[in-house]
């Protein structure tokens, strides 16, 4: 036998033996991938909205009714004066406040035009943004609908198909949608008046035509489970040899840098490999997640991604003599890909100078490779380009540990 | 002649209280490395998202096909162009060369111009573009499908005015607290929270059990020093690190990120300083039953780091979670800070708009702090 | 006889720290050659130094012929080395300690077999070989480290502090599988601050301050400082030591 293998055998050995860290680093991921795509709900639903009706009209009647019917909104409040509304907003009570003032309905037949006054809170960008729009959204269609009875025109299907245009589900496409990668709903947003021509826009979405956010998040959700695990463990192990004094003995030996090395990296890539699978299952189980594309693409995908993360987990280990080190160095490193790597905020949101920095983050790309594959079902060919950076970074991570490591000091 | 009464020891003062405390502080301080991530942490955290974190939507990289190429398209893909909301990326020809691009993950949303496309709406007044998105990320899609939408609508209105529409409604739409939708105000109070807690939490455990695992606690408990004197000095060191991470993030906020404390600094480190001692006593509580280093590190980070992620709600909005989670929310600390700093920092808010926060806050405090006392002690006895 | 371990000013400055200052030395093959000092004195540097774990700063250093500085790992397969520690994985049984052990020394596998046999009786642990390390009491502890030392035959085998904590009948106990080694042929070099074994030495040098202050055989010693035991010639040779304990 090698001396791989004997190393090899060792820490097997060593690590099926560890029954408390065993089931910490099995267990604990399981039970995050079950809780936290429960909780990691991006869609926003239920803004409150805190309403001041100075016109008491029918239209404004109407209005309200249909901002309320639309499903996406929550009246939390009816006051009388916008300021009363805005302090609801204050108190985090109600993130928008909608006024409509006085003689909406007389002034909007006699000048053409009348102003609607809206206020939202803009600390949290996602729900202000969507819920500007589904308010802009409810707006025009109130404004077309108003329009269309006004002119008495013949009636036509109705632009009412309101808000609920952005999400809605189609009548046709079912499970065979999500095996052929695409689902597709159609919804036409606007019906055209008799006197002016009107461009009417169809839209569909691909690869997740029920909007649901499990599908995105679960993939990403998982990579950090695996991340935690490959950068700490690793960085762990080796410093635990270091303070217990058999990395000394092994030093003396005639085990090679390079041997000592993969030897250490395998069992952590099994373990990885282990790990992912179980999450890759129990998202299936628990959330329906399952890959459109090949899992021969995700797999060779989670392996060069390990082999990059343990390699930084290794590096740290070369610049830690205490286990407290080792802690503070891959915490550091942990927190920070876990914000910036796109499972919680979009990359492509930020700027460039931090885009720049996050294309050296393996998990990125790795997050980005899940996502592809997982919902899309992109091959080898369409995910190239991260495959490759992540090769890239792990073999220059991997090669400076090994350049670090020193078995004569 | 009585025993051991006339034994002769003479109670704890404050100065050997701080020589205990002085010799905490100096372990702490000599770990460089640990000190690198106490401190550069946060610092990296808060210039790193606060800058870069962002929830604004815009630059989305797009494809056009034109199949039509008249006057009105043209009109119309320029529009597009110029907005800063998309990044024009080519022309497609095909359909596969459109599901290979979204595959390859290169654009987030096709528009496509069927074929006689202005004749059509000059002739029959109608005409329909269609718009596909990649759903892979819902909120993206449906955000920029709005904004292609309203593209349209304002070029309909165009068309519209030529003729005159009448009853036209304008929501006339203001941001309120960070009207350029910055991604650090939401950001940098929740990263607040979440590096507090775990800093204090993780280094307060560890750095008991590293004693236990040496065997030094045992000295220390055969001395004369009192319990919560041991404890005393041990938390010391990092609360006062806290409390300086604090200040500094408060600065670079201000500073750097255009995010001054509105409200009153000194309600806000008041607080802070609740939220701190209530972090630290969790790190003593997680002390008590771990055995090993690695255990308490951990412990600390699967135990702490995901409720506090999850259920702060800086991450994920509370609501929207299942309702078993939303009530489970309220017994994490984090939650209530994270409140308060948006109040008082971001809004400006006073401590009429937060004492029942505080007081939730405090009385964490106490309880945790009661808690791990009494368990601490009755562990080594 | 043709010397195994030969040093001429060996040298180890840590800054402007000297911890090993310009040492030499010869040992010979199946010698028990001892090294003494106490805590701080540079025993420890030095031998790391012999063992390819730590680069001289200056000086030569031959270890079974090889050069100690470009043949490191040619030394190592000559050598076997016991820390302070006893470097056991605590995890592991007897067996698979031995068996892990002999295998990357490049051990074929029926010989580690064998071994593991002739060792373990040898040692008496024949019932232990599936106890897990952990379990063991200190003396067996270290017994076992030794041998698993010396499993691959090696010319030289390091011993650093090899008997601390454990009582006079099992430190004697232990020195007999020195003698044991010894007699096989394997030399043997062994740190030490009890001075009692340096009478179980064929040789023995006295570090003081970095430097060897004496080298002779223990009889030698007694005679030349006029003393009874090692004891009093250690503290002649180190009462004016500058550097204390660390």
């Amino acid at each position: 036998m090698s001396t791989l293998s004997f190393l090899l055998e060792k820490e097997f050995r060593q690590l099926l033996r560890n029954k408390q860290l065993l089931r910490t680093l099995l267990i604990a991921p399981v039970i995050q991938l079950i809780l936290l795509p429960l909780a990691a709900d991006y869609s926003v639903k239920n803004i409150s909205i805190a309403v001041v009706d100075n016109d008491h009209s029918t239209f404004s009647r109407k209005l309200i009714a249909k901002i309320t019917a639309s499903g996406h909104f929550k009246l939390t409040g009816y006051t009388a004066s916008y300021n009363e509304a805005l302090s609801l907003v204050e108190q985090d009570k109600a993130d928008l406040a909608l006024q409509i003032p006085v003689d909406f309905e007389k002034g909007l037949v006699r000048e053409n035009s009348q102003k609607l006054y809206v206020a939202i809170d803009a600390i949290e960008g996602t729900k202000a943004n969507l819920g500007g729009a589904y308010l802009s959204s409810i707006v025009k269609d109130f404004n077309e609908d108003i329009r269309v009875n006004w002119q008495s025109a013949p009636a036509m299907a109705g632009g009412a198909t309101g808000p609920q245009n952005l999400n809605e589900r189609s009548s046709n496409e079912g499970p065979s949608s999500m095996v052929s990668g695409k689902g597709a709903t159609f919804q036409t947003s606007t019906v055209s008046g008799d006197d002016a021509p009107q461009i009417s826009v169809a839209s569909s979405n691909w690869y997740n035509p029920f909007m649901n956010f499990k599908l995105y998040m679960v993939p990403a959700i998982l990579v950090t489970l695996v991340t935690a695990m490959a950068a700490m463990q690793s960085a762990f192990n080796i410093v635990q040899e270091k303070e217990s004094g058999t990395i000394e003995q092994i030093n003396v030996t005639p085990i090679k840098k390079h041997i000592f090395i993969i030897g250490k990296l395998i069992p952590f890539l099994v373990l990885g490999i282990v790990i992912f699978t179980i999450g890759l299952g129990v998202g299936k189980l628990f959330y329906g997640v399952t890959p459109v594309g090949n899992l021969a693409v995700l797999y060779a995908s989670l392996i060069v991604y390990l082999f990059a993360m343990l390699g930084l987990g290794l590096l740290i280990s070369t610049y830690s003599g205490t286990q407290q080190q080792a802690m503070s160095l891959s915490f550091f490193f942990i927190n920070i890909f876990n914000m910036m790597s796109g499972v919680f905020s979009s990359v492509d949101s930020m700027p460039g100078w931090a885009q720049a920095i996050v294309e050296t983050f393996p998990p990125s790309h790795f997050i980005k490779i899940m996502r592809m594959v997982v919902l899309k079902g992109s091959g080898f060919g369409d995910i190239g380009y991260h495959l490759a950076a992540m090769a890239l970074i792990g073999l220059f991570l991997n090669t400076w540990a090994v350049l670090n490591y020193r078995k004569t000091s | 002649m009585s025993w051991p009464g006339t034994l002769n020891v003479k109670p704890i003062n404050m100065k050997q209280l701080l020589i205990f405390i002085r010799k905490e502080f100096l372990h702490v301080f000599r770990d460089r490395k640990t000190l690198l991530m106490l401190f550069g942490l946060p610092i990296a955290q808060i210039v790193l998202f606060g800058f870069a974190l962002s929830n604004e939507i815009k630059d989305s990289k797009i494809v056009v096909a034109d199949y039509s190429k008249d006057a009105v398209t043209r009109q119309i893909i320029n529009k597009i162009a110029s907005s800063k909301y998309f990044d024009l990326e080519q022309s497609l020809q095909s359909a596969t060369q459109l599901e290979t691009a979204f595959k390859k993950g290169t654009i987030k949303m096709a528009v496509i111009f069927p074929e006689n496309f202005g004749n059509d709406l000059i002739h029959t007044g109608k005409a329909t573009i269609q718009v596909i998105a990649d759903a892979s990320d819902p909120n993206l899609a449906t955000t920029i499908t709005n904004y292609i939408t309203q593209i349209i609508t304002d070029y309909n209105a165009q068309l519209g005015n030529n003729s005159g529409q009448p009853l036209q409604i304008v929501p006339e739409v203001q941001m309120l607290y960070n009207p350029e939708l910055r991604g650090a105000p939401n950001f940098v109070p929740g990263v607040m929270a979440l590096v507090l807690m775990l800093v204090c939490t993780m280094m307060t455990s560890v750095a008991i059990v590293k004693e236990k695992e040496l065997g030094t606690m045992e000295i220390l408990l055969v001395s004369p020093f009192k319990t919560i004197y041991i404890i005393i000095a041990k938390l010391a060191p990092n609360l006062i690190i806290s409390v300086i991470n604090l200040f500094i993030i408060l600065i670079l906020s201000s500073v750097f990120l255009d995010l001054p404390v509105k409200g009153s600094v000194l309600l806000l480190v008041f607080d802070s300083i609740l939220f701190i001692l209530t972090s630290l006593s969790i790190g003593l509580l997680l002390s008590i039953s771990a055995k090993t280093q690695q255990a308490a590190m951990m412990g600390s980070l699967m135990g702490m780091m995901l409720p506090t992620m999850l259920l702060t709600g800086f991450l994920f909005p509370i609501e929207n979670m299942p309702l078993a989670m939303q009530w489970l929310s309220n017994i994490v600390p984090s939650r209530w800070y994270f409140i308060i700093i948006k109040k008082v920092m971001l809004k400006g808010l006073g401590f009429s708009s937060v004492w029942k926060e505080t007081l939730i806050l405090s009385g964490m405090c106490l309880l945790l702090f009661a808690i791990s006392l009494r368990r601490f002690k009755i562990r080594l006895q | 006889m043709q010397p195994v371990i030969t040093t001429e000013k060996l040298t180890k400055r840590f800054g402007h720290f000297i911890a090993a200052n310009e040492l030499t030395f010869e040992v010979g093959k199946g010698e028990i050659f001892g090294f003494l000092g106490a805590n701080g004195a540079g025993k420890t540097t030095a031998m790391r130094m012999l063992c390819g774990l730590l680069t001289p700063t200056s000086g030569k250093a031959s270890i079974a012929g090889f050069d100690v500085y470009t043949q490191t790992e040619k030394i190592k397969r000559r050598i076997g080395y016991m820390s302070q520690k006893f470097s056991l994985y605590d995890d592991l049984t007897v067996a698979e300690n031995i068996r892990f052990y002999g295998g990357i020394y490049g051990m074929a596998t029926r010989q580690i077999k064998d071994k593991t046999t002739e060792l373990l009786q040898e040692l008496q642990l024949q019932n232990e070989a599936k106890t897990l390390v952990r379990e063991l009491p200190l003396g067996w502890k270290q017994k076992l480290s030794f041998s698993v030392s010396i499993v691959h035959g090696p010319d030289i085998v390091f011993l650093d502090e090899p008997t601390g904590g454990v009582d006079p009948v099992t430190r004697r106990q232990f020195w007999d599988l020195i003698y044991h080694a010894a007699d096989k042929g394997v030399t043997v070099f062994v740190t030490t601050h009890y001075m009692d074994e340096a009478e179980y030495c064929n040789r023995v040098s006295i570090m003081v301050d970095g430097v060897i202050a004496a080298l002779d055989s223990p009889a030698n010693l007694k005679q030349q400082f006029g003393s009874d035991s090692m004891e009093d010639v250690f503290y002649e040779l180190a009462r004016n030591a500058k550097r204390k304990a660390d």
